[in-house]
């Protein structure tokens, strides 16, 4: 499959004003009030890549137990996404930034 | 002044403090949650167009009820929502707060944690795609989503069949309820679930409609993959005769019940004791919920219950706060209070039986399945740590020795499989293999949030 | 119940316990080792993990050197990975009073041999670039090494079990008596263990074992709090150490950051208890963000503690008793003993089977503790 395709599918509409951020470079439209994770996944099927080997993950909880999503900002920030909402400009990452590939 | 602190605004947690606002005191309630309900019953979103009794049926009316109380405890109460209680020492709670970290000090205690599903793993579930089964259900409430359009629900739980209507009723495809206990195991234990509360029934009711619906419903499953390169493109069973079969999906709910989530209660000083029933380590309570002196503990994050035994539970336990304050009880409603609590308790018990969590299938797990999805431990790799002379016997020693459960989660989702793990390798059994210990921080906390305000 | 006989029974299974079994069984000795719970439960399973040689107690060089000697030949004699790395500890003054002080001991790190650099300002961040602008000055000693404490001990008891000793977990000591020239202990489950010669490594444990013989050592339980983050990008290649204590760090090629916590934390022995104070944690955090700013974003994801035994003037008990021939200590190593547990378990062997060793270890003799004992000041710098 691909991996651009959606994983979640949206069945509510939210209210809320739009948002743009971007993931991994990618340009990603969502709403006030979403979860960075839901916005990821309305977009793809990947919230990071795993430090030891670099598999994808995608979180697995999504109630903030697992601890499987947390995304990398520009700044090296951490956030995780089940938990955070969105926010205009925020720039997210599957790995940190100048490291992608870099795996033992 | 008597600080009285209660952790967790689900049902357990509102129902204490309604109990301790009716008789004059003002309890600080904190929840890790933007909303308050709990992970079960979280206050959807005002800005989702979610049409809640589609998706609940028969149960929105309580939902909302649940939140119109809430609305009106909300001014009587000290709520702090979005804060999370990271460590516990002696009196004082440490908290983050908007990033920061903060201290409150507390009298009485009342832990009302909730709970988490109970995982066992399978080969490839690590992969983007499949999810919790409870989390499947907090992504519609949460986020207006379907984890995907075509979706497996794999466990054993009534909840399986419960959240496969759910997402039906909101479009989704379902390509197979899938139940690891075999049919016959359920049917005997129907006489000990006589008296069931509604959650039971309209999720056996849910099983027979999903065989009427056309929706592939299979009982005694083992599950042999996911299947899929980099997401999930399929779930392959072995159903209750051994045939292999294979249901194309682009997600998975999984879930075999729920455990309670008890490293708060762990820290705060509470004892732990084995139940064999639930093959899972538990904070030891009396008949009120009373761990130790001031520490009560409540709802689903003490004993799997669901949420009518949560909110009794949170009732009684507000009862024994206002009783060790000296304050006089209404001794009748005590006591209907404690038989409730006690009935459906023993009911989960029931259920426990009637969907077992999986055990000898976990043990039978290959080596190459992963364990822990944090530091990325196989089956194997434990297998092979135990296997040393000197080896671990117990799961503290694989632990230290694999650093299975040592991640970020602390355990809390590879935990139980590594218990069955560890107890099939000694053959002593799941209480000898020990159980891994709460600790402070509970989940990851920032360097900076230690910094002291400029 | 059963009684067996042995050349040599050792009263706890830390580093330093497994260490001497090890080597007195690959002499072809009879030992039995005999831990109260599991091997390296405590300081030696839980301490941070440093290898370090400068800035060690002058008297301790050749006892050190000789330690790291073989721990950089762990994989050979022991036959598995500890995760030793010799990534060589990087150590941090914040001012000149503190530069005079990294002065003195790089100086006297030289005198016995070690390779020390001094590192200025301005090659600090262009070699660590993580490094914030705290630091005026520091030096490097590149053979100061790493391990991982958890693997470290159980591996060693292991090799000890392959070369015939006998390894007694869960078993509690409950009596220790003279019988003729050698001892009688008695178990908790009754058994009994006629051996020649005692050796007393149980750490906080251990005065227990030396009153017995009428000889004593103030010892005082305390844990070194240990703190860890979610794994980061690596970068961070030293063991770093700034020189006022506050801050102790390395990251280890996973990527997790390990952090020790100071002060030490009193510790309860007799409950089993060692706990982490949440203020310490914080502290803790406070401190490596300051010292690598970098990793402010970084997360703390678990703390531990475990217990270990501290001497007032801050250096171990190692050698024989002053009352009783064929009885040995070796204990209270005050927060350092990770580094020379080796060392000191061969030293103990040859004392013991040679009745000599060539490290000098005049230093560490209990019967100091005859006269009043001398405070250092770094004792009272270690605890709230």
């Amino acid at each position: 499959m691909e991996r651009s395709q959606a994983q979640f599918r949206r069945v509510a509409r939210r209210r809320g004003p739009p948002v743009t951020l971007s993931f991994d470079g990618v340009s990603i439209r969502a709403t006030a009030g979403d979860s960075v994770l839901a916005a990821l996944l309305e977009n793809g099927a990947l919230a990071r890549r795993l430090e030891f080997g670099g598999e994808p993950r995608a979180g697995f909880c999504l109630m903030g137990a697992c601890q499987d999503c947390w995304v990398w900002s520009a700044t090296g920030g951490r956030i995780r996404a089940c938990t955070t909402p969105v926010n205009e400009g925020m720039e997210l990452f599957a790995e940190p930034r100048g490291m992608a590939g870099a795996h033992d | 002044m008597t600080e009285i602190v209660i952790i967790g605004a689900g049902p357990a947690g509102i129902s204490a403090a309604e109990l301790l606002v009716a008789n004059g005191l003002k309890p600080i309630l904190i929840d890790e949650g933007m909303r308050a309900g709990g992970q079960g019953y979280r206050r959807p979103a005002d800005d989702l167009t979610l049409d809640m009794t589609k998706l609940m049926g028969s149960e929105a009316a309580r939902y909302a009820a649940l939140h119109a109380r809430f609305a009106v405890l909300r001014s009587q109460i000290d709520y702090r929502p979005q804060t999370l209680v990271w460590a516990i020492d002696g009196q004082r709670l440490h908290l983050l707060r908007d990033g920061r970290a903060e201290t409150l000090d507390w009298d009485k205690l009342l832990i009302a944690s909730g709970a988490m599903d109970r995982i066992a793993p399978l080969p490839g579930w690590a992969m983007p795609g499949v999810f919790t089964l409870g989390g499947a259900q907090v992504a519609l409430k949460d986020q207006g989503c379907l984890i995907g359009s075509r979706v497996a629900f794999l466990g054993s739980s009534p909840l399986l069949t419960l959240a496969a209507k759910q997402y039906r009723a909101m479009g989704a495809e379902i390509a197979v309820i899938a139940d690891t206990t075999p049919f016959s195991a359920k049917l005997a234990a129907m006489p000990a679930l006589l008296g069931a509360p509604r959650t039971l029934l309209r999720g056996l009711w849910y099983m027979a409609e999903a065989l009427r619906g056309g929706i592939p419903m299979l009982h005694g499953v083992t599950p042999v993959a996911v299947e899929g390169d980099g997401r999930v493109e399929a779930l392959v069973l072995s159903d209750g005769s051994g045939r292999e079969r294979r249901f194309a999906c682009d997600a998975i709910a999984l879930g075999y019940g729920l455990k309670p989530e008890t490293q708060l209660a762990d820290i705060a000083g509470a004892e732990f004791a084995y139940d064999p029933d639930f093959r899972l380590f538990l904070p030891k309570i009396d008949g009120f919920g009373r761990a130790r002196p001031g520490l009560y503990l409540a709802g689903d994050g003490v004993r799997i219950g669901g949420v009518d035994a949560a909110e009794a539970s949170g009732a009684l336990a507000a009862h024994a706060v206002l009783s060790d304050l000296g304050r006089t009880q209404d001794i009748a409603a005590i006591r209907s209070l404690a038989r409730r609590v006690t009935r459906l308790r023993d009911f989960q018990r029931g259920l426990a039986r009637a969907f077992a969590w999986p055990r000898e299938q976990i043990a039978a797990l290959p080596d190459p399945v992963t364990l822990c999805r944090c530091e990325n431990v196989t089956i194997g790799e434990v297998r092979a740590a135990m296997a040393k002379a000197l080896g671990p016997v117990e799961v503290n020693r694989v632990k230290a020795m694999t650093r299975c459960g040592m991640g970020r989660c602390q355990g809390r989702v590879c935990g139980p499989a590594l218990q069955e793990i560890v107890a099939a390798g000694t053959g002593h059994g799941g209480e000898a293999a020990g159980r891994l210990r709460g600790q402070a921080p509970v989940k990851p906390i920032a360097l900076a949030a230690a910094e002291e305000p400029a | 119940m059963s009684a067996q006989t042995a050349d040599l029974a050792i009263v706890g299974g830390g580093l330093i316990g497994v260490w001497t079994a090890f080597f007195l069984a690959r002499r072809g000795q009879r030992v039995t080792l005999i831990e109260k719970g599991v091997v390296g439960e405590q300081s030696s399973g839980v301490n941070f993990g440093n290898l370090r040689l400068q800035g060690r107690f002058p008297g301790q060089y050749p006892l050190s050197l000789r330690s790291q000697a073989l721990w950089e030949d762990f994989d050979a004699l022991i036959g598995e990975d500890c995760e030793f790395e010799q990534t060589g500890h990087l150590y941090l003054a914040y001012d000149e009073e503190e530069h005079a002080k990294l002065e003195g001991y790089a100086t006297v790190s030289e005198s016995y041999g070690l390779a020390i650099e001094r590192v200025g300002p301005a090659d600090l961040r262009r070699r660590w670039p993580w490094l914030g602008e705290r630091a005026v000055a520091a030096t490097f000693s590149a053979r100061d090494a790493t391990a991982n404490p958890r693997l470290a001990t159980p591996a060693v008891a292991r090799a000890a079990a392959r070369q015939g000793a006998t390894i007694l977990e869960n078993s509690r000591v409950t009596t220790v008596d003279r019988e003729g020239d050698g001892f009688s202990l008695t178990l908790a489950d009754g058994s009994r263990i006629s051996c020649g010669a005692l050796v007393n490594c149980a750490g906080a444990w251990a005065p227990e074992i030396a009153e017995r013989f009428g000889e004593t050592a103030p010892v005082f339980p305390a844990g070194p709090p240990q703190f860890v983050t979610e794994p980061f990008p690596y970068q961070i290649e030293p063991s770093v150490q700034a020189i006022d204590g506050s801050v102790i760090f390395r990251q280890i090629p996973r990527g997790n950051i390990i952090l020790a916590g100071y002060p030490r934390t009193a510790a309860d022995p007799q409950a089993n208890r060692a706990p982490v104070p949440p203020v310490k944690t914080l502290a803790a955090m406070r401190a490596l963000a300051r010292v690598a700013p970098m990793l402010a974003q970084c997360h703390v994801i678990r703390v531990w503690s475990g217990i270990e035994a501290y001497l007032p003037d801050m250096i171990p008990v190692i050698g024989p008793s002053g009352t009783t021939p064929g009885l040995f200590h070796a204990f209270g190593f005050c927060g350092h003993g990770f580094q020379i547990g080796p060392g000191v378990g061969l030293c103990l062997s040859e004392m013991i089977l040679d009745g000599e060793t060539p490290t000098p270890l005049t230093p560490f003799a209990i019967t100091r503790f005859r006269t009043a004992a001398t405070v250092s000041e770094k004792f009272k710098k270690e605890f709230d």
